[in-house]
């Protein structure tokens, strides 16, 4: 099985932040930038690893309104069919 | 309001040691810090002072490491020791008055020759967010403050080779003059990476293998990287406490030359030199020692001997000088920092640390540069000498205390 974005973005946030596993295991779909003691300086950070990783660019808007994990899962979703459809 | 200003904490991290007492004890003993540079190809200079046995997870967690660029952390490293040192006891209201005032030549070079290479050879598209505060050059004193809480007049001199002292010279006054009452001052600097060495190397002001200061043999400077900090604040404060004084600062003196961007003036040198007694209202025969700036360049060194000798006359006889960066190397922007506290812990001590290195005498550097081994002196007064690139000097005059 290949990860799903939410596990993806799950290990991004977690690398990025330098949780411990145990931390790390908290994260859920549900999870806030807020309960996740993620800052908005941190948040800038998660999105250039997730940048990276799915290899999408973010708007600055979008990675503003970000809140938590359920925004990004969604976001990158939105990223990603876009990338997916053939241009023209 | 005119305060006498003690030096009650140093904190130090560079090639000769990696705290305050394996500094002093290495510079002291008149060892050469200097060693073969690795990772580095190409260059015509082989040699640098690099940190030895440096482990940032020592001192820093992974995610506070995202935020440092080294030469934040080597500030940091030197602040933590310098205050634990001065045994300063904070309450809100001195946090309050308290300032952090650091120089640096270069900022977080590191980092942005690192993201400058990415853009520029690897041609990445996307850069960290965290480049931006590691690479300002006044994120040390950012976060040297923010780990202490103190909400004080804090800023970052950039002044080249005279930054540290600079920054020295303006905490002095602040504590002084009763604008802070308490100052964390010093300078950091980390400038080993192959752009800026590359850079360096085509000043031709490098010497190939060691530095070799006022003998007639020099070649040239050694970078260097580390840092040092000082805890300033009023004698008074120091005594009611019980503290430890390494000694107290009595003057600074500053002059730009106005002359060439890269060649040093003796008249700009001597004048900031005798601006300096003047600030302390102390005579030039009082002087026992100068800690040199002393590059180990041909043009420097020459005309530093020209300086002290117009202004101290037959005293320059009678003074010691010595340049401890032959044993640290040229820190750049850190380098008025380590000598500070290679001056204070002098005068402390009783012992004058030697210019290391040092094989032929040079007419033109016709002083007592206390060759190759240290020397037991009670010395009353000290200058340390800092004189840049783009010819602005910066000297600081110490008392024993």
């Amino acid at each position: 099985m290949p990860e799903t974005t939410l596990e993806r973005v799950t290990r991004v946030i977690a690398a990025t932040q330098h949780f411990s596993p145990e931390k790390a295991s908290t994260i859920t779909g549900e999870s806030t930038f807020q309960e996740l003691g993620i800052d908005s300086l941190d948040g800038i950070n998660v999105v250039f690893a997730l940048e990276n990783e799915f290899d999408i660019s973010v708007p600055d808007d979008a990675a503003k309104s970000m809140r938590g994990v359920r925004d990004i899962v969604s976001g990158i979703d939105v990223l990603l069919t876009a990338k997916a459809e053939p241009a023209g | 309001m005119n305060r006498r200003v003690a030096v009650t904490g140093a904190g130090v991290i560079c090639a000769s040691g990696n705290n305050r007492d394996a500094f002093w004890r290495s510079i002291a003993r008149g060892e050469n810090a200097v060693t073969p540079l690795q990772g580095f190809d190409g260059l015509r200079f082989s040699h640098g002072a690099r940190l030895r046995g440096y482990q940032p997870l020592d001192h820093f967690t992974e995610k506070e490491l995202d935020l440092l660029d080294p030469f934040a952390q080597f500030a940091l490293i030197a602040a933590r020791e310098a205050v634990k040192d001065s045994s300063v006891v904070w309450t809100n209201e001195l946090r309050e008055r308290s300032g952090v005032i650091t120089g640096s030549c270069l900022g977080g070079k590191l980092t942005e020759d690192d993201a400058f290479r990415e853009l520029y050879a690897e041609k990445k598209t996307r850069f960290h967010p965290m480049i931006i505060p590691r690479t300002m050059a006044n994120a040390a004193a950012s976060l040297i403050g923010m780990e202490l809480g103190l909400t004080g007049a804090s800023f970052t001199f950039s002044t080249a080779c005279s930054s540290a002292n600079h920054a020295l010279a303006h905490a002095f006054a602040m504590v002084r003059y009763g604008q802070l009452d308490l100052a964390i001052a010093g300078g950091s600097e980390a400038p080993f990476t192959l752009g800026h060495l590359k850079v360096w190397e085509g000043m031709r002001v490098v010497a190939p293998d060691t530095c070799r200061p006022f003998s007639r043999d020099r070649k040239g400077l050694i970078l260097a990287e580390g840092a040092a900090m000082l805890v300033l604040e009023p004698l008074d404060a120091a005594e009611v406490r019980g503290s430890t004084v390494y000694a107290e600062i009595i003057g600074a003196g500053m002059t730009a030359d106005a002359h060439h961007i890269t060649q040093p003036s003796a008249e700009g040198a001597a004048r900031a030199m005798r601006l300096a007694l003047q600030d302390a209202q102390i005579a030039p025969q009082q002087i026992g020692y100068i800690n040199a700036h002393g590059t180990g360049t041909p043009a420097n060194d020459a005309t530093e001997t020209q300086a002290i000798r117009m202004l101290f006359k037959d005293h320059a006889d009678k003074l010691a000088v010595s340049s401890t960066k032959s044993m640290h190397g040229h820190a750049l922007g850190a380098a008025g920092a380590l000598e500070a506290a290679a001056t204070v812990l002098a005068l402390h001590h009783g012992v004058l640390p030697p210019t290391a290195n040092y094989t032929t005498p040079d007419p033109e550097c016709d002083l007592d540069v206390i060759p190759n081994a240290g020397r037991r002196a009670e010395i009353g007064y000290a200058l340390s000498n800092s004189f840049a690139f783009g010819g602005l000097n910066a000297v600081l005059a110490f008392r024993r205390h």
